[in-house]
């Protein structure tokens, strides 16, 4: 078997809940290549092909199965967020320091009277009232007629003509033209990047992404604290959006995932965590959806990849019910054991490492730690080796160590 | 009356507490008994967080409510309560290069339905601006909060520019936050690692006791 067949039997194996040969390693890089490298944090947003050199040698030095994707931490590559004016970010060196994680400035862009629109006409709304508000140079597009009015077909031409003169509209219109290239550029040089290392054996966890409704309307559209006032005053608008929205996510990740090839989606999940809702919320606001999502991706022969981050202990019930052998559960702080004893018979679970350890531990407080993942989780497979978060600032020494040692540690046959 | 404002409160319904609390007012009820009514509320809040019987969004909407109640009775309030005896007083933010504020502010909010006073001194706080809040107040506590593993590094660099004030055997300096760990304790050198808000809450009642 070649190398790159070996590595795609591991992963099926662990996926399917049968024994690998042993247990295959998920590497969350992030910024962490910069800092080895002697670059900024920033240069991830501007000098896409010096990252790339670096993340290249990362991967190729520790030869993991799986790896978070080049392009997790670029949020829009930086030359984008200066000509649209992102708002909704920090990153490296806009308002953080130039080496300190892109960060979500979360605000309320939808105000709760908006539903309404929203929910009538959501393209008309994110065109002419979201998108100036969450990109300070697109803020002439407020001044866009009703889009509804291109019904009016080629009778509307020359009116609609007259609004592209309007100087903030133009504006707008040309940061976009402006962009055009740069996104081309970007989107080509990650996806041949991530099909070199394919080649290798070393293969990026997804290329599509699908966030769930409730996590679109809390991170992007209400805010958390309008999301979560929502539930109280006005639970009916909240879980319509939510339809409104999902059939776009589940179409754009299916559409990804079949174009890439990379049948992994990953699923980054936000609010549905222990403590951020109830169970009965979580039971009427995030899991019939979430429960969805994965289904629907199951039935379209990909694998979901929720990320559990925070606690879901609490939730390991309702994670019970999907289907035997079809989901990798990455999870972030909960208990392993407590994951392990209730979905052993269910997804394969993504888990392990805390980046604290390997940011402060030695080498022996890492490899025994690792020998406990293995032994609470992995004895019978069903475990990809995996750390908490992603691995920015932790000691690339002790990386080695954890990836070296569960490669020897780790061998089933 | 009262029982309806309290009710309409743990219920989160909104629009009943502030007409309540309306209601009151209008007709001649002691705007500090109101006021003790919303407080007396608000513990319960705090002890259903406490025992998970309520979650995040009975937090955020309660705290929601406080605020439009608070709003209807400040111009009927003669003199600020605000100088009555605190359990202690805590200066409290996200440390340096870390901009998330959900955590800091819910440990915050148990904080204070307990009794505590908390200088917020908000996100993305230098070690300087801990150092500077902890002169002008003289707290007990400190608490640092931080989601990113960078933060890690911040919490250092103010608990040593702490030491470095030789304030440091004054205060007692708690962490938390959702990638901090026990062993992050030891690396910054702080007194102790809370894992969620109920045991920063616990924390600080027992530094306060052993004072």
């Amino acid at each position: 078997m070649t190398q790159t067949n070996v590595k795609l039997k591991r992963i099926a194996d662990a996926v399917e809940l049968e024994v690998p040969d042993r247990v295959p390693i998920f590497l969350q890089p992030n910024y962490l290549p910069a800092k080895i490298a002697g670059l900024t944090y920033r240069d991830l947003y501007y000098n896409q092909d010096e990252y790339l050199d670096a993340l290249r040698r990362l991967l190729i030095d520790l030869d993991p199965d799986l790896f978070l994707p080049g392009d997790t931490p670029v949020v829009a590559p930086g030359p984008i967020n200066d000509l649209w004016g992102t708002v909704q970010i920090k990153w490296p060196g806009h308002g953080i320091g130039v080496n300190v994680s892109h960060q979500f400035v979360e605000g309320e862009y939808m105000k709760q009277e908006e539903y309404d629109h929203f929910l009538d006409d959501p393209t008309d709304f994110l065109i002419r009232v979201y998108t100036p508000r969450i990109f300070k140079k697109m803020a002439g597009l407020s001044m866009l007629p009703p889009l509804i009015n291109l019904s009016l077909g080629c009778y509307f031409g020359a009116a609609m003509a007259n609004f592209f003169s309007t100087p903030p509209i133009a504006a707008a219109l040309e940061a976009m033209q402006a962009s055009a290239k740069t996104g081309a550029e970007w989107t080509m040089k990650f996806s041949r990047f991530h099909q070199e290392m394919a080649e290798l054996g070393i293969y990026a966890s997804h290329a599509a992404t699908a966030m769930v409704p409730f996590d679109i309307i809390s991170d992007m559209l209400r805010g958390m604290k309008g999301s979560m006032m929502d539930m109280f005053q006005v639970p009916e608008k909240l879980l319509a959006a939510q339809e409104k929205l999902y059939p776009s996510v589940l179409e754009g990740a299916v559409q990804v995932a079949k174009v890439t090839g990379n049948p992994r989606v990953f699923i980054p999940l936000h609010r549905g965590a222990d403590g951020f809702m109830s169970p009965k919320q979580f039971e009427l606001f995030y899991w019939p959806m979430l429960k969805k999502l994965i289904l629907d991706l199951i039935d379209e022969e990909l694998t979901p990849l929720p990320f559990f981050e925070g606690v879901y202990e609490q939730r390991l019930q309702y994670l019970a019910e999907l289907p035997k052998g079809k989901v990798i559960g990455w999870f972030d702080r909960s208990d392993l054991s407590q994951v392990k004893v209730a979905l052993k018979d269910t997804m394969c679970i993504a888990a392990g490492m805390p980046v604290s350890l390997l940011q402060t531990g030695t080498p022996e407080t890492v490899k025994e730690y690792t020998r406990k993942i293995i032994d609470t989780a992995g004895g019978d497979g069903g475990l990809i080796m995996a750390t908490n978060t992603v691995l920015d600032e932790a000691n690339p020494e002790l990386i080695k160590v954890w990836v070296d040692y569960t490669k020897e540690y780790g061998r089933y046959v | 009356m009262s029982q309806k404002l309290l009710d309409a409160i743990l219920e989160k319904k909104d629009l009943e507490a502030v007409a309540a609390v309306e209601k009151m007012l209008a007709e001649g009820y002691d705007p500090n008994k109101v006021l003790a009514t919303c407080q007396q509320a608000m513990e319960i809040v705090g002890k259903r967080f406490e025992e998970k019987e309520f979650f995040l969004p009975d937090l955020i909407m309660s705290g929601e409510i406080m605020k439009k109640i608070m709003e209807v009775i400040k111009p009927w309030l003669k003199d600020s309560s605000d100088d009555k005896k605190s359990a202690g007083k805590i200066v409290f933010g996200t440390v340096e290069g870390d901009i998330h504020d959900i955590g800091k502010d819910i440990v915050i909010f148990m904080l204070e339905v307990n009794g505590f006073r908390v200088y917020d001194i908000g996100v993305d706080a230098s070690p300087q601006k801990f150092v500077d809040k902890i002169k002008e107040v003289n707290p007990d506590i400190v608490g640092l909060s931080g989601f990113l593993t960078i933060a890690f590094d911040s919490m250092k660099k103010t608990v040593e520019a702490i030491e470095r004030i030789g304030l440091r055997d004054k205060v007692k300096i708690m962490i938390g936050g959702g990638t901090v760990t026990e062993e992050i304790n030891d690396y910054v050198r702080a007194d102790a690692y809370g894992e969620d808000a109920i045991t920063a809450v616990a924390l600080s009642k027992k530094w306060m006791e052993e004072k």
